[in-house]
This record gives C-alpha cells, sequence and structure tokens, in this order.
C-alpha cells in the first residue's frame, strides 16, 4: 500500500471513527439518563 | 604495583576520556527539562524523572540501558510491555468526574472533532517523510495526553519514545500559551461573547456506574485494539463512582499512579541516549506535535462554530477548544478567553464537559486508528 493511500485511509477512517463512537456514547448516555433518572435519593455518599 | 595504580588510575579517567560533546548537549537537555519541571513547574511530575532518567543515560561508561541495567530493566518491564501508560490510565479514570459529560451529553462530539489534529499531523508527517508507522506516533502527540502517546508511540516507534513524551508533556502544559491566539483568531467577537445558559441535568448514581462499564463495552466492540486503553480508563472511573472500593481508588490515584509515574519517567528519559536523541528528526517530532496541538484547537473550535450554527447561536464556540485532553486545563482557558469578552459568560461548566468528552475523545482516537491499522494490516 502506498503513502498517500495509507494516510488519507487511516485519516479519513479514524476522524470518521472517532466521530461515530463518541456520537454512539453520547445516546448510550441519553439512553442510561432516561432509563435510570435522577431521584433526590442520588446523593453523593462513599463507603470504604 | 606501579601498573595496578595506572590501570587503576585509568578505571577512574575512562568516564571523562570518553565524555563527548553529544553527552555534554544530553545532560544540557536534562538539565533543561529539570528547569522546566522544578523551575517553570511545566508537568513536574513528569519531567522531573525524565530530565534525570536523559541525565543518567548520558553519563559515558554507566551502561544504566545495557542489558542489565537498570533503567533497561524498568524500560523492558514498563513501557515495552505497555503496562505502565496502562496503570496511568487507571489512576487517570479515578480521577476524572464524567458527570459534566453526562449532564450534555452532544458535547462530547467536541471531544472527537479535538481530535483530528492527530490525523491531519499524520498526513503532514508522511508529507514530510516520516515512514508510515513514526508517523502514527509522532501525530499521536495530537491526542494531547501523554500516557495515550506513550502506550502509541512504544508500541510502533520505540525509538521515538523520548521525543514524542517530551512533546506530549511539554506542549500539554503549553495548551494556555498555544490555544488562546487561535482561538481569538477563528472566532468573532461576537461569537467570543455568546452566553450560554445553565444546565442542570443530574444525573443518577445509577447511570454514572454503568456509563464506564457500557463504554469499555461498547468503545472496546468498535475498536477492540483499544481495550486496554479504554478499559484501564474505565476502570478507574468505575472505582470512583462506585463508592464501594475506596481504599482501591485511593491506591490508584496515588501509590500506584506516584510510582508508576516515577518509573515511567525515569524509563523515558533513558531512551534519551544522545546518539539516539540527538538527530533532526527529534526537532521535527517536537515541531509536528506543536502543529498536532494547535491543529487540535483548529479543529475544536471550527466544530464549536459549526455547532453554534446548527443550535442558532447557542454555542460558544470557544468551548471547542477544550476538546482536547489537556484537563482541566483546556477548559480553563476556554472559560478565560469567554470571560475576557463576557464578563457575565461562563463557559466553564460546558467546556469541562468538552474537555471531559476530550479525554475520552484522545483514547478513543488511539482505540480507531489502532483498529484501522489492525484491519489494513499494518500492525498485528
Amino acid at each position: 500500500m502506498d503513502t498517500w493511500t495509507f494516510g488519507w485511509t487511516v485519516a479519513l477512517l479514524g476522524m470518521g471513527g472517532t466521530m461515530l463512537v463518541l456520537w454512539c456514547l453520547s445516546l448510550v448516555i441519553l439512553l442510561l439518563k432516561k432509563v435510570f433518572p435522577y431521584t433526590p435519593e442520588d446523593s453523593p455518599s462513599r463507603k470504604g | 604495583m606501579e601498573s595496578a595504580i595506572i590501570v587503576g588510575l585509568q578505571g577512574l579517567f575512562d568516564g571523562v576520556a570518553n565524555f563527548g560533546l553529544s553527552h555534554a548537549v544530553m545532560l544540557l537537555i536534562g538539565c533543561g527539562l529539570l528547569y522546566l519541571g522544578i523551575g517553570k513547574g511545566y508537568e513536574p511530575l513528569l519531567l522531573v524523572p525524565i530530565g534525570f532518567g536523559a541525565i543518567l543515560v548520558n553519563i559515558p561508561l554507566a551502561g544504566l540501558m545495557e542489558s542489565d541495567g537498570f533503567l533497561r530493566f524498568l524500560y523492558n518491564t514498563g513501557v515495552i510491555t505497555e503496562v505502565f501508560p496502562l496503570l496511568i490510565f487507571v489512576g487517570i479514570g479515578s480521577m476524572t468526574d464524567f458527570q459534566p459529560l453526562m449532564e450534555n451529553p452532544k458535547i462530547i462530539l467536541l471531544g472527537a472533532a479535538g481530535q483530528f489534529g492527530i490525523f491531519l499531523t499524520l498526513l503532514l508527517a508522511l508529507a514530510i517523510g516520516f515512514d508510515k508507522l513514526d508517523a502514527v506516533a509522532v501525530a499521536i502527540i495530537g491526542a494531547c495526553d501523554g500516557p495515550t502517546a506513550i502506550y502509541v508511540s512504544s508500541k510502533f516507534a520505540p525509538h521515538l519514545l523520548g521525543a514524542v513524551s517530551i512533546a506530549a508533556y511539554s506542549y500539554m502544559s503549553l495548551v494556555p500559551l498555544i490555544q488562546p491566539p487561535i482561538m481569538r483568531w477563528l472566532t468573532t467577537e461576537k461569537e467570543r461573547k455568546i452566553a450560554m445558559g445553565v444546565v442542570k441535568q443530574p444525573v443518577s448514581k445509577t447511570t454514572k456506574i454503568i456509563f464506564p462499564i457500557i463504554v469499555t463495552i461498547a468503545a472496546s466492540i468498535l475498536a477492540p485494539k483499544g481495550t486496554p486503553l479504554i478499559g484501564m480508563l474505565m476502570l478507574g472511573n468505575l472505582l470512583r463512582e462506585s463508592g464501594v472500593v475506596e481504599r482501591l481508588r485511593h491506591a490508584a490515584e496515588n501509590e500506584i499512579a506516584n510510582i508508576v509515574t516515577l518509573f515511567l519517567g525515569l524509563a523515558i528519559g533513558a531512551t534519551m541516549e544522545g546518539d539516539k536523541f540527538l538527530q533532526a528528526q527529534t526537532l521535527l517530532v517536537l515541531l509536528l506535535g506543536l502543529i498536532a496541538i494547535a491543529l487540535d484547537t483548529v479543529m475544536g473550535v471550527f466544530f464549536g462554530k459549526l455547532m453554534c450554527l446548527l443550535t442558532g447561536g447557542k454555542i460558544n464556540p470557544l468551548i471547542g477548544a477544550a476538546g482536547i485532553s489537556a484537563f482541566p486545563m483546556a477548559a480553563r482557558v476556554a472559560q478565560a478567553e469567554g470571560q475576557k469578552y463576557n464578563k457575565k459568560s461562563y463557559l466553564l461548566m460546558h467546556a469541562m464537559s468538552a474537555n471531559a468528552g476530550g479525554q475520552i475523545g484522545s483514547v478513543i482516537a488511539a482505540a480507531v486508528m489502532l483498529s484501522v491499522l489492525k484491519g489494513m494490516g499494518i500492525v498485528g
């Protein structure tokens, strides 16, 4: 594979792939927030 | 007796006799890194051990990177195996609060745009004449994320590890100098004055706990070669959010992160032997690293402008510059720039969302790139 085919392939798939994965993650976050909505009992508490 | 004394004296002067110009230059560079870390406060946790490692490895005849040298042991144990950067990721995940991102998930896209500098720099490096894997290692400086840069460069171009690491950590600390001129250059005063509304969408504890698990599974399935990076980052975050393993969380953030940072810094410094480091290629790596971070900023701001347009002017493009991994420095820069033009503008929480997106984005970008390279048969 020549250098430029390599470069453009990695660049286009890399930018597109990164955008696609993060867009999917944003949808996952929206879904999680719908399925598990915030309730006042969700106050931060930690156990050791 | 006389001959024994002469031989003994020779042993004492061997070091001096073998001391060359390259040793002197590298000792100065090592001291320069110590100055940046101690005197200027630029990423001291890494630059101090790296600088000292560079000094140690350039003492003639000390042999610290010989097959039985102790720096060679650290390098082989933690860098070649990629264990050190991965352990650092557990600590980073544990220290990172993704809540601002979860409150406003669409902002995560800025964290993707903020990685585009990686891929544009890859093209630039190839144009200059770097071979394919060297170009990948140089481009990853654009992740603006030290452990990611170390992980990728140690995998593909270990001979560039020293230069790539120095560039990654130095430029991360120079974000407040690099970004503002670019942000001002690419935005209009009207855009910089945009005040963004408060997003108050609290996130449940269950969502915060499930988030790192889902991200690990989803992102790893989409980009399997990045599973170690994503997995360790999210493991650290799960330790934080679960709230039931405070001891492990504490260890990840403190003992493990501190010990590994020390060893990692020394091992990186140990790669800076004069004959390998003092080459024109090192200067090119440093220059391309700077360009990579500038391009990240350019692409982040451009994407911010696009989001501004699509939302009818509700998003201030300055927060696009925060879509890189330098956390929370890039978010503070966006806040400071916004306040210069509109005293009533509080961009910090929005910029923190973009910055947290940049942290995930840098890891995802590396994971995607590794998976694409694997798919193309460039790496095994």
